[in-house]
């Protein structure tokens, strides 16, 4: 992959996200919710003058295509505007809380691409097998679970029946966020981890096996046995790598579905990462914190996006090289 | 040198299962009561059109078919029964195998590293590279950058990594040029005469011809000649059954007559003679079980009820031929 | 050489059971669930946090509401919405699928262009800025999951079509003067039903999902309407308190759907592709 591809892709991926960007911001703007509403509270004191003055300030007369330039003029310069919900520019809420998300997000990604990896390989090794049914089962149930009543239910039986875990928030009640411990930081990642780890596996797993099966029965492999190659050597010089490079591709483009089932998890640990943030922005009608959080997590799937390709093309040799020929 | 047998092919029928619209499990059987035998020092050349499952038999004969596929009859290796037990420790080294093409190679690993396998050196592979007139860097190349010339050559050193006494190749020559296609040849009959048996698989009766011992026949899934190469030279009354006389009269330097029809399908056969309904001594005999056995004729095995009269008319033929020139 | 019968053909009549009953499974829950009258899951304040029972086979919550019949309930509006939206979904990604393959050129880069779009933002997010932008509510969510499950089916409808498009008899009827219109209705659309009602089968277990799981955040079905989504984020207010009967069984009969409609449709599959099958 060279760098005009790299580029175009690029600039192609810019301009998706603007108008993810602007369709976030029309969907927004014609919610039947007054952010002057919101922003003083249903039955506030303030004179129709001084409300009038407001929506001035904030731009609210102006027609929405002016308002949409205005809003993305600044958003490029960083400033996303004021968090109602929060009273802090949102650009600072989106960091504070994405670094807790970011962290639980990691983890659980970094766990079910390993573990899925694994168990996908094995599965599609010992096709039919006794191990490879119970974990076909095993995946299909967990495919078709809600993210939050897995939660609930590890909630329910490791923090409530047996109280190995705490039942929520990121850091013991009544501490400030510099005297928590980092033990205590990861005492309280563990049972969300755990959430989006079950939630993510599946998905890798059954994908692994059935990439797997299909290399199986390819030509390569079976000219590789007619060399005289053991199951050994077909796995740790064949399907190893071919079956790794398509899975790394998709850990990376699933990265919507990350996030989605990490501000599902975050809603019932009450983890105060971004999940809770966009949930409690859209309920209290905090329009710039709404907006700021649609657009950073188009941000961050395009930039899943573009990750995978161009591993693919790093990995890849046909695209690596291809152009070379 | 002695002629030693090395491999046996008896009675070998393959079968596949397969599900059809509907509620019905059915066996597909694609190859049937096949026999066959290489000898050392002898090039033996299967022969037929393209999707008649040629391929099919060398992956038996590998023991490397699907898991759907079902065996029956025997293989002998060295006189020694080939199962997949044996066949891997023989794989790779006594037994090599060239494939149809280049899908046949790890997409994702550079060419040098796969010729030498599992078994081979660097050394070697690089002696053959050079023999096969390949640059140095191919080997640092990888499958979708060669050329079809190259990936040729290129599975062909894979195949002579090791001193293989069995043979086996799919397809050697399409994409070669006609000196590289003869320099192949002539490679086969290195192997041969050093004293191993080489089955060729190939659709292009010319190549089998030029280098050749034996020739066998293969049609809708089984051999119906199996003849020395000069009787597939001579052509015509020297041929026992009518598909070969057909096969070989449809070629460009003979008469360049095609045969009408086309083989049956591996799911609806007919019964006894396969060719049967495309052939012009079809009659009733040839629709009974009897008709489909391999006879032995005049130095070489056919599938035909009629090649015995055929070949006592033969017989006659050619005395009339010599009284006439005296 | 002839079709055998053998010992397995039983597989196929297997597939086909397990699509029946499944299929009785769903329908029962969805026809009990109509008919379930409030009545059933009133309020009744002597019966509170009952854990189960033979009387309250999922137990009873903090108003002593039955949580049996309220999961039917729930069940079967969560399903009326996943069909709706499936049929929503997938009429606009038959109709994107095919006119994207058709057409081509600058129709087909906008259609893949507003895929990549939808795809742009997590779902999650794009069902919560679509409810809010409706005032939240049934409307909202109703609306949300019904637009939003088209690109996954209109790509491969596409890809469907584009594999048909360039064979002999598609490029014959169009030799012979039929119209775009006509080749699309009497070729292509025969040739990806298959597709497309698998893909819709497929639907309804992503759409019922994604329902529960708005509401679940707040912005789906309202508190004091029936729903999967409501009772498990009322659950989890109890959960500390050790009702666990809350949390688990609607969440379980929310599966069990979600797990026969895949069932189903991938029964369906197997028996409309018999190489799948063979495996």
């Amino acid at each position: 992959m060279n760098g005009k591809k790299i580029f175009t892709e690029l600039l192609r991926m810019v301009c998706l996200l603007a108008a993810v960007s602007l369709v976030a911001f029309l969907l927004i703007t014609n919610a039947p919710i007054d952010p002057l509403v919101s922003y003083v509270g249903t039955n506030s004191t303030l004179s129709p003058e001084a409300k009038e003055e407001i929506a001035e300030y904030w731009g609210l007369k102006e027609s929405l295509p002016k308002r949409f330039l205005t809003w993305a003029g600044h958003a490029l310069q960083g400033d996303l505007g004021t968090s109602i919900t929060y009273k802090k520019p949102v650009a600072q809420v989106i960091g504070e809380r994405f670094s807790y998300s970011f962290v639980l997000m990691l983890a659980a990604w970094i766990l079910s691409s390993f573990l899925g990896f694994f168990l996908g390989i094995v599965c599609g090794l010992y096709q039919e097998g006794i191990f490879d049914r119970c974990i076909k089962v095993f995946c299909l149930i967990l495919k078709s679970a809600p993210t939050f009543w897995i939660g609930l239910l590890l909630l329910s039986l490791f923090a409530v029946k047996l109280g190995w875990f705490p039942i929520g928030m990121a850091a013991p009640i009544g501490k400030l966020s510099s005297e928590v411990a980092l033990g205590d930081r990861i005492y309280h990642l563990i049972l969300p981890v755990l959430t989006l780890t079950l939630v993510s596996i599946s998905e890798t797993t059954l994908y692994t096996r059935q990439k797997l099966v299909e290399i199986l029965s390819s030509d390569f492999i079976l000219y590789a046995r007619a060399r005289g190659e053991n199951r050994r050597q077909l796995v740790f010089r064949h399907i190893l790598k071919n079956v790794a490079l398509p899975a790394i591709t998709v850990q990376f483009s699933s990265f919507s579905e990350l996030f989605g089932g990490m501000a599902l998890a975050e809603n019932v640990f009450a983890y105060p990462g971004i999940g809770t943030a966009i949930t409690a922005a859209a309920l209290n009608g905090d329009v710039p914190l709404l907006l700021g959080i649609a657009v950073f997590s188009g941000l961050f799937v395009f930039s899943g996006n573009l990750i995978a390709n161009i591993l693919y093309g790093v990995l890849d040799p046909r695209i690596r090289e291809g152009e070379a020929l | 040198m002695k002629k030693e047998n090395i491999l046996k092919v008896e009675d070998l029928t393959v079968s596949f299962s397969r599900y059809q619209k509907g509620f019905h499990k059915t066996s597909l059987e694609v190859i049937h009561s096949l026999s066959l035998e290489v000898n050392s020092g002898e090039i033996v050349a299967v022969v037929g059109s393209s999707g008649s499952g040629k391929s099919l038999l060398a992956h038996a004969v590998l023991q490397l078919l699907p898991q759907n596929a079902k065996t029956k009859g025997e293989i002998l290796y060295r006189g020694n029964s080939l199962g997949e037990k044996q066949s891997r420790k023989l794989l790779g080294r006594e037994i090599s195998f060239i494939p149809q093409s280049v899908d046949y190679l790890d997409p994702l690993m550079r060419v040098g590293a796969q010729v030498q396998g599992v078994y081979g050196t660097k050394e070697r592979q690089q002696m053959l590279f050079q023999q096969f007139g390949l640059a140095q860097d191919t080997q640092q190349k990888y499958p979708f950058q060669l050329s079809g010339g190259m990936a040729r050559r290129v599975l062909i050193s894979a195949a002579l990594m090791e001193n293989a006494k069995l043979m086996i190749a799919d397809e050697p020559t399409p994409g070669l040029s006609v000196d590289l296609a003869m320099d192949t040849l002539k490679y086969f009959r290195n192997v041969a005469d050093q004293g191993a048996g080489v089955l060729l698989i190939t659709h292009d009766i010319d190549l089998a011809l030029q280098v050749a011992d034996r020739i066998a026949v293969f049609y809708a899934g089984t051999i119906l000649e199996l003849a020395p190469t000069e009787d597939f030279v001579k052509g015509g009354q020297a041929l026992r059954h009518p598909y070969s006389r057909a096969f070989m009269s449809a070629l460009p330097q003979n008469e360049f007559q095609p045969l009408a029809g086309s083989q049956p399908y591996a799911g609806n056969l007919p019964k006894g003679c396969l060719f049967a309904q495309r052939c012009s001594l079809c009659d009733e005999q040839c629709k009974s079980e009897d008709a489909a056995l391999m006879r032995q004729v005049a130095g070489g095995k056919v599938r035909c009820i009629h090649a015995i009269d055929q070949d006592r008319n033969r017989e006659i033929g050619n005395r009339h031929q010599a009284m006439a020139g005296i | 050489m002839r079709s055998k019968r053998t010992v397995f053909e039983n597989r196929r009549i297997q597939l086909v059971f397990w699509v029946v009953l499944a299929l009785c499974y769903l329908l029962g829950i969805f026809f009990v669930g109509l008919g379930v009258k409030e009545s059933a899951y009133g309020i009744c304040f002597e019966d509170k946090f009952l854990a189960p029972s033979l009387r309250h086979p999922f137990g009873t919550d903090g108003l002593g509401r039955d949580m049996f019949f309220r999961c039917m309930k729930g069940l079967s509006t969560s399903m009326v919405i996943g069909i709706l939206a499936a049929v929503v979904s997938s009429f606009l990604a038959l109709v994107m699928g095919i006119l994207s393959a058709v057409l081509g050129g600058f129709v087909d880069k906008f259609i893949n262009w507003a895929v990549d779009l939808c795809m742009g933002l997590p779902h999650i997010v794009l069902l919560l800025l679509i409810s809010f932008m409706m005032g939240k509510g049934m409307k909202g969510v109703t609306i949300a999951v019904a637009l939003t499950h088209w690109p996954a089916l209109t790509r491969l409808v596409r890809s469907e079509v584009l594999q048909i498009r360039s064979s002999l008899y598609v490029q014959t009827a169009y030799r012979m003067g039929k119209s775009p219109y006509q080749v699309a209705v009497t070729h292509m659309i025969p040739h990806v039903l298959p597709t497309y009602v698998i893909g819709l089968i497929l639907l309804f277990p992503h759409a019922i999902m994604h329902e529960a799981a708005i509401t679940f955040l707040g912005f789906g079905l309202p508190a004091e309407m029936p729903a999967i989504g409501v009772i498990l984020s009322e659950a989890m207010n109890h959960i500390a308190a050790g009702k666990w009967w809350l949390a688990l069984f609607p969440g379980l009969l929310l599966l069990t759907v979600v797990v026969l409609f895949d069932v189903i449709g991938d029964n369906l599959k197997k028996l409309w592709n018999p190489q799948s099958g063979n495996q």
